[in-house]
């Protein structure tokens, strides 16, 4: 119920039905043309859409593949229409992985596979569990879905500053529980700085990530008729063999766009990192989306920052397409 | 029909989209006077919270008003943020008429061209280029060129110690050079008590401490024609001593190397560290509950004997400048504004507020800049002070080198071992990444 209740899609839907049925309020709009609702109506209505799209993705879109292959440097960002043009140097800088600017960005991109797989491998098992746990009615259930849900509603910011703070050395909280009181090792460790970040790095963003799947999950398991576990378990199959051949199966069109969804927020995430560590990460949590935002911002080289956003864009492009290409073919399969 | 209509829709949505992202950049004029009663002023974050920023600073810009008919609308912007605010503003064109900037950004920014360049002829209408004091002019542009801001408030590095800490642990006075440092720093070191405090994750903070030991060794980070000199013997021998505190001697707390929001303050107001080598701290101390009689201020160590003009850099020129963006539209009001902020009474009375020293010579001769700390670092600037190199890419210096000593705090800090090897690979890796 609650996840029906929280859908967005649902409410538009609810909205439109709404706006609908009331006849009477339509009726008082002034009359359209015919010749403009049969043939232009639909331009129309799409025209808001389209020049927002515009504004908020092509057009910076458009300028950032420009910028790529100009050498836009602090000489010219008064004018940047007069940065020289420069080809693909840009993108030779980046890809040159013997030159230390395009050794730093595979480092990074490494950084950012490994992280995004364990991000979203973890997020997802967490959300899985939690929302075949949640699934059966218990006293208190309503409040759990609550809490559960409270990471994906706090604010970014808030949330990663306070778990910057939990894992400072000398006054973080867990330091405090790992050492002063379990005792697990034998000195403080480093969380912030060193080999440790991109472990911190992963905590926080699983905790931040699972929420989502966690919601999509139990929205997904209500589809599922009850009916299939009942003449499973009458068949005498367990709770693992009902999880492995009716839960997975039924929730795959949610896991194919889940996992792509938190792939794509995982792999561009910038507030995560940004917050913990600031502008200049630790070698072993250096995201690619800090180190694009290192490259433009604070060494102020547009160009090759454009020239690397627009390598990343085209790597996710591609990533996307395979997998929509794969995921399709298996559902084909999966129909026959 | 209805297709050419759809073309034009489109045609006037990329038009407006245009219009909106202000495609094509700034202008290059060098402002109008077409709204001579207003000005806009992006204020840095001087004091504990903007909040007392606006307090502080509202009181003046209406006198300003009163004086001149402008009225000024102010904006008080976090340091964090202030940097990308004004690259954002260059490239759209839409900024303030007046600004702050960090002085040790000026020559990148100078480099953009979107600042007023203070010719002879500027300075004139604000009272002269001699009323400053050289070494904040210096720090204000590129060498040769006219400055692309006007000194606004100055800061220095000194060295403040704990008294009680050091009368505990049976030491006179605050050490002169960096032997007696260590050797000090030895004393108290011991039972969860520290010797000197560093932030080691604060970039800027990590240059500031390098460049001057860096100019002790005879190092410049940057050659005659701006070429970075990174990997110099001078430059590495300056980086290791500076991380060696913690690595070999010992006087520095491992966690010191995460520290970014100044936790290195707050431990030495605690009594966990017995030194810091900081810009105008007072403030922050008494906000931590010490009096002024607990803690002593003394110039920065020098490797042997006393600091003085053309003998020993013991600090670079740091503070705030003031700015004027070119394409302004009231270019004589921003001048005069300019003039009413570097006035001499704006000047006693904001730099008092905010602790630190007048740019402007007659200013700093009040006696308010008199106290002991105060005098520290108004004969540190005025003697003993080098600003950080004036080239166009010292932000990406700062990252890079900033970075390259961050990472060898980390190393130290884990106990792996930092060597004049482990710190030139280090150094190496930061210059290569230095385009242009």
């Amino acid at each position: 119920m609650t996840a029906t209740v929280t859908n967005p899609e649902v409410d538009k839907s609810t909205d439109g039905g709404t706006s609908r049925g009331t006849g009477g309020a339509r009726r008082r709009l002034p009359r359209i043309p015919d010749r403009i609702r049969q043939g232009g109506l639909p331009y129309l209505l799409l025209l808001p859409a389209v020049l927002l799209e515009l504004l908020i993705h092509i057009i910076p879109m458009v300028i950032g593949i420009v910028m790529s292959f100009r050498q836009l440097t602090q000489f010219f960002i008064n004018n940047w229409g007069a940065a020289p043009w420069i080809g693909l140097d840009n993108y030779r800088i980046a890809v040159d992985f013997d030159a230390p600017i395009g050794e730093a960005l595979l480092h990074s991109f490494f950084v950012t596979c490994v992280f995004t797989f364990f991000s979203v491998g973890f997020a997802w098992l967490l959300g899985t569990a939690a929302a075949i746990l949640l699934q059966e009615s218990f006293r208190g259930r309503g409040v759990l879905r609550a809490i559960f849900l409270v990471p994906y509603a706090l604010p970014v910011y808030a949330a990663v500053i306070t778990w910057a703070f939990m894992f400072q050395r000398d006054n973080g909280l867990i330091n405090h529980v790992l050492h002063d009181q379990l005792g697990i090792t034998d000195e403080p460790s480093f969380w912030l700085i060193g080999d440790n970040s991109i472990y911190t790095l992963i905590i926080v963003s699983v905790w931040k990530g699972w929420p989502f799947a966690f919601l999509m999950l139990m929205a997904g398991l209500q589809n599922i008729p009850r009916e299939l576990y009942e003449a499973a378990s009458i068949d005498g199959a367990g709770i693992w063999q009902q999880i492995r051949k009716i839960t997975l199966p039924s929730l795959r069109p949610v896991n194919q766009v889940l996992v792509l969804v938190l792939f794509l927020w995982t792999f561009n995430d910038f507030n995560t990192p940004y917050v913990l560590f600031g502008k200049s990460a630790p070698e072993s949590a250096d995201l690619i989306s800090i180190h694009i935002y290192q490259s433009s911002f604070v060494t102020w080289n547009f160009g090759t920052g454009s020239a690397m956003s627009v390598l990343l864009l085209l790597f996710l492009l591609l990533v996307t397409a395979v997998y929509l290409i794969l995921t399709s073919r298996g559902r084909k399969g999966a129909d026959v | 029909m209805r297709h050419l209509r759809a073309a034009s829709a489109v045609t006037l949505a990329i038009a407006i989209a245009a219009a909106a992202t202000g495609c094509g950049g700034g202008t290059t004029d060098s402002g109008s006077n077409e709204s001579p009663k207003t000005l806009t002023y992006w204020a840095s974050n001087q004091g504990p919270s903007i909040e007392a920023d606006k307090e502080i600073l509202t009181p003046e810009l209406k006198k300003f008003e009163k004086e001149t008919g402008i009225k000024v609308k102010l904006e008080v912007v976090p340091w964090a943020d202030l940097l990308n605010r004004i690259l954002a503003a260059t490239a759209s064109g839409q900024g303030p008429d007046v600004l702050n900037i960090g002085n040790t950004w000026s020559a990148s920014l100078q480099a953009t061209g979107a600042l007023l360049p203070w010719d002879d002829k500027n300075f004139e209408a604000i009272g002269g280029r001699d009323r400053f004091v050289d070494s904040a002019v210096a720090s204000a542009g590129k060498e040769g060129e006219p400055p692309a801001a006007v000194p606004l408030y100055s800061l220095a590095y000194a060295l403040y110690y704990n008294k009680k800490m050091f009368a505990e642990a049976g030491i006179d006075g605050p050490p002169a050079t960096w032997d007696d440092l260590v050797a000090t720093g030895k004393k108290i070191s011991k039972g969860g008590k520290w010797g000197l405090g560093a932030e080691g994750g604060n970039l800027s903070n990590n240059i500031h401490q390098t460049f001057v030991l860096g100019q002790q060794h005879g190092a410049d980070f940057f050659d005659k024609d701006g070429k970075a000199t990174f990997t110099s013997d001078g430059a590495v021998a300056a980086v290791k001593q500076y991380i060696d505190f913690m690595a070999k001697d010992k006087i520095i707390a491992p966690g010191n190397a995460e520290y970014a929001q100044n936790q290195s303050l707050t431990d030495f107001a605690k009594g966990k560290t017995a030194m810091v080598l900081w810009q105008a701290a007072a403030s922050t101390f008494a906000a931590q509950g010490m009096k002024p009689e607990d803690w002593g201020a003394a110039p920065v160590p020098v490797p042997s004997g006393t600091p003085g003009t053309g003998k020993q850099v013991n600090s670079m020129v740091a503070g705030i400048n003031i700015a004027v963006f070119k394409n302004t539209k009231n270019i004589d009001g921003a001048k005069k504004f300019v003039k009413f902020m570097t006035s001499d009474e704006e000047q006693k009375h904001l730099n008092k507020t905010y602790g630190s020293i007048p740019p402007v010579k007659t200013a700093q001769a009040d006696e308010a800049f008199g106290a002991p700390d105060l005098t520290v670092l108004r004969d540190t600037l005025a003697t003993s002070a080098a600003p950080l190199p004036q080239v166009p890419n010292e932000s990406q210096f700062e990252t890079a080198v900033g970075t390259a000593v961050k990472e060898l705090w980390a190393d130290a800090a884990a106990g792996r071992p930092v060597t004049e090897a482990s710190v030139k690979a280090r150094l190496e890796k930061a210059q290569q990444t230095m385009q242009q």
